[in-house]
């Protein structure tokens, strides 16, 4: 039967379609208006200290579209304009100083690449799976393409020399322009080695929800040290112990004594499609299989995929080299013959760290962690092509 | 390398932003509050969330209770059970509370404020003075429950082994699913359609334990007389007839979303919602818990109209005393007029 979408002269190839003036700043078509951010209600209290989630099922390649980069706020998206912006620099430096954002434009700058993850991603899967969709599971994460200053750049404007070897012994203590603040203590190593003071992501000015103008980039580590509209950064003697490193942020383990200061994010990877948002509908025959992958530590640099649920599993193709501390795309294509499935996928990384199962990780943390659960996701992909979140024995 | 960018940062402005307060109690200024201090300014600023007696409202955090259970299932963290210093407690009290008019507490409010957790907690007795100077003398009794970070020795090697490629394991079986509880939201709306009975801990802020938010109760109708009242205040023309009015009303309103929901699905929040509000009895919003204060000014005939909301928003402490929105107010008319315009159109 010959096809009428074909063989017959279709509206949109006969009139016209938008002018170039229809858009100046554009959205996704209208049928891709399912790709969006959500978020799980009962979470929090309020949307106003709370969190939404990027839809990892339905994307593609490694660098999350801006608009659908998943939120979290500790106190609302402020709206700070670039005029009335202002950076201190203070505490154990030569000479505090104070910054415009027209400043800081002045500043030789980088690009680079870098997932931001949230420490509680995956935080509702500790005690069973709960929620059903890559998006829920795994969506507090977003990697991005930044521009920005590296943080030692404008340490050093201010003048640290005078700290000569004490600097693994300082932190510096980062805060946001927000009414939360956020504030939160960082190694001076750290601070040194590779922070970005960020003001542009993905080629734009950040977004308001990702702390426009300003924001701090802190790669491989918790997403809430990303510190969003920054506006001071001190040097200082010790941890300032603030609410978000001692009261959140910080992991129960099962004999109830927890641990602090836990900033890395450790090796994981999901399985984006297909999954519970996204059921294979095409049947039997040849399936693409795709995910992402990143560490915290170094690179991706291999994923294994598992159709059986662990039992078995086979290298998947990386689209690109892994790069430090950035998403990797990973796809298995393989030929599905209909039945059952129960896929998982495990990362390793460039220290040689091979991503845990969660009956592993509760083995040493306990199930009251909330934070930081990198283990492996399972779909239970069924015979119509539809996948639930399971656990599978070990 | 040095740019020569930026200028030198004065002493004011250090002072002004360096408000962090040290475990070991640096940067807390000289200042006192007592617990009976503390229980009154906690009721007005602190408890339309936290509960009278710090003992959380729906999901906002607990302060309170919670001692012994960070070794059980599903632990209750709060500053008497969890938080290890007691300057977090003052530095994130006088620095982001009360939530949505954060940096209003002077800092003799701070220290009062402080002391009622402490008595919430049963760690100080009800005629406790917390000073600057016995600061450092209360113990917290999770203080010694931290240790740092120490995956890279008890994680790390563990899970550094070469990866099993094949016959890794035999007999799989599916142990959990999440179809159990259902608690996924409903794609369509974003919004959550089930009801989420779990025990799952989150990260945020404010939810230590995730459950569904129950407080949904609409407003009621209001009383009879308040309907009169409501003819009588009506005004010929209403407010949200004009759209460049709501728009400016929609941007004042920002001020109060903090607190205040509106419109199709407002729930009450940390104040009641304003649906219904012009031409309601004060203090009537049924399922919301107002001070004593509010309640009685509506028993004695406050019914909001364009006027008395006016003449409450410019001075909301001033015009009801004791009463528990903690907002400085809106000192411009127009921007009254705005806001209820906004709220009307709306379905206020």
């Amino acid at each position: 039967q010959p096809d009428p979408l074909i063989t017959e002269v279709q509206p949109w190839a006969s009139g016209w379609g938008d002018g170039v003036d229809a858009t100046p700043y554009g959205l996704p078509i209208e049928f891709e208006d399912d790709v969006i951010r959500r978020n799980v209600g009962w979470l929090t209290a309020d949307t106003i200290s709370s969190i939404n989630f990027t839809p990892i099922h339905a994307l593609d390649g490694t660098i999350t579209p801006t608009g659908c980069a998943f939120e979290r706020h500790h106190s609302g998206a402020i709206e700070l304009k670039k005029e009335d912006y202002r950076l201190m620099i203070n505490g154990l430096v030569d000479k505090p100083l104070v910054f415009t954002y027209e400043d800081l434009e002045r500043f030789p700058r980088e690009n680079r690449t870098y997932f931001l993850e949230c420490a509680a991603n995956s935080g509702m899967e500790w005690a069973g799976a709960q929620l059903n969709g890559a998006q829920f599971t795994q969506g507090m994460i977003h990697n991005m393409q930044y521009s920005g200053i590296p943080l030692r750049t404008l340490l050093e404007e201010a003048g640290i020399t005078n700290l000569g070897d004490q600097i693994k012994d300082k932190w510096v203590y980062a805060e946001g322009a927000d009414a939360s603040s956020n504030g939160r203590s960082i190694p001076l190593e750290k601070a040194l080695d590779d922070c970005l003071v960020a003001i542009k992501a993905n080629g734009e000015a950040l977004r308001k929800e990702h702390g426009y103008p300003v924001r701090l980039v802190v790669p491989g580590w918790e997403g809430n040290m990303w510190v969003k509209w920054l506006r001071r950064l001190e040097v200082t003697d010790e941890a300032v112990q603030s609410r978000e490193e001692t009261s959140k942020y910080t992991d129960t383990l099962a004999d109830g004594t927890s641990r602090k200061w836990t900033w890395v994010m450790d090796a994981k990877s999901v399985v984006t499609s297909p999954s519970p948002q996204m059921p294979i509908k095409h049947g039997k025959g040849p399936l693409v299989i795709t995910g992402m992958a990143w560490s915290g530590r170094g690179h991706i640099t291999k994923v294994d995929v598992s159709i059986d649920g662990g039992a078995n599993w086979q290298e998947a193709r990386l689209a690109e080299p892994g790069t430090d501390k950035a998403v990797s795309r990973f796809y298995l294509e393989i030929d599905w013959d209909g039945s059952e499935m129960l896929l998982q996928s495990r990362a390793t990384d460039s220290t040689g760290y091979v991503q845990p199962t969660k009956d592993a990780l509760r083995a040493i943390r306990g199930e009251n962690s909330v934070y930081h659960n990198n283990g492996i996701q399972t779909w239970w992909v069924k015979e119509n092509g539809e996948s639930e979140n399971v656990e599978v024995s070990s | 390398e040095k740019y020569g960018l930026g200028r030198e940062a004065l002493p004011e402005e250090i002072n002004a932003w360096t408000v962090e307060v040290f475990p070991d109690g640096k940067n807390l200024p000289e200042g006192s509050g007592s617990v009976a201090d503390g229980e009154k300014i906690f009721g007005d600023n602190c408890a339309a969330c936290h509960g009278d007696f710090a003992e959380g409202v729906d999901n906002w955090p607990k302060l309170a209770g919670g001692d012994g259970t960070l070794a059980d299932k599903d632990p209750v963290k709060t500053v008497g059970s969890y938080w290890p210093y007691l300057s977090t407690v003052w530095d994130y009290a006088h620095r982001s509370m009360p939530f949505g008019n954060a940096q209003t507490l002077t800092v003799d409010e701070t220290y009062a404020i402080v002391a009622y957790i402490l008595y919430s907690n049963y760690l100080v007795d009800d005629d406790f003075v917390l000073t600057k100077d016995n600061f450092l003398d209360v113990e917290m009794p999770n203080a010694d429950g931290f240790i740092v970070d120490n995956r890279d020795e008890v994680e790390v090697p563990k899970f550094s082994e070469a990866a099993c490629m094949s016959d890794c394991k035999t007999d799989v079986q599916i142990t959990k699913k999440a179809t159990i509880l259902d608690v996924t939201p409903d794609e369509g709306n974003g919004e959550d359609t089930a009801a989420a009975d779990t025990s799952a801990e989150t990260d945020t802020a404010q939810s230590d334990t995730a459950q569904t938010d129950t407080a949904e109760a609409p407003a009621q109708d209001a009383p009879a007389a308040a309907e009169e009242a409501k003819a009588e205040a009506a005004p010929a023309e209403s407010l949200s007839a004009d759209p460049e009015l709501v728009a400016a009303g929609e941007k004042v309103f920002k001020k109060c979303k903090a607190c205040h929901q509106v419109g199709d699905g407002a729930k009450n929040r940390v104040g009641p919602v304003l649906n219904g509000l012009i031409g309601r009895q004060a203090g009537t919003v049924d399922g919301f818990k107002y001070s004593s204060a509010m309640t009685q000014h509506g028993e004695d005939g406050l019914v909001w109209t364009e006027q008395t909301v006016e003449e409450y928003l410019a001075d909301p402490k001033g015009y009801i005393p004791k009463n528990r929105m903690s907002f400085a107010g809106l000192k411009d008319p127009e921007d009254v007029k705005a806001v209820l315009a906004y709220i009307e159109s709306q379905g206020g």
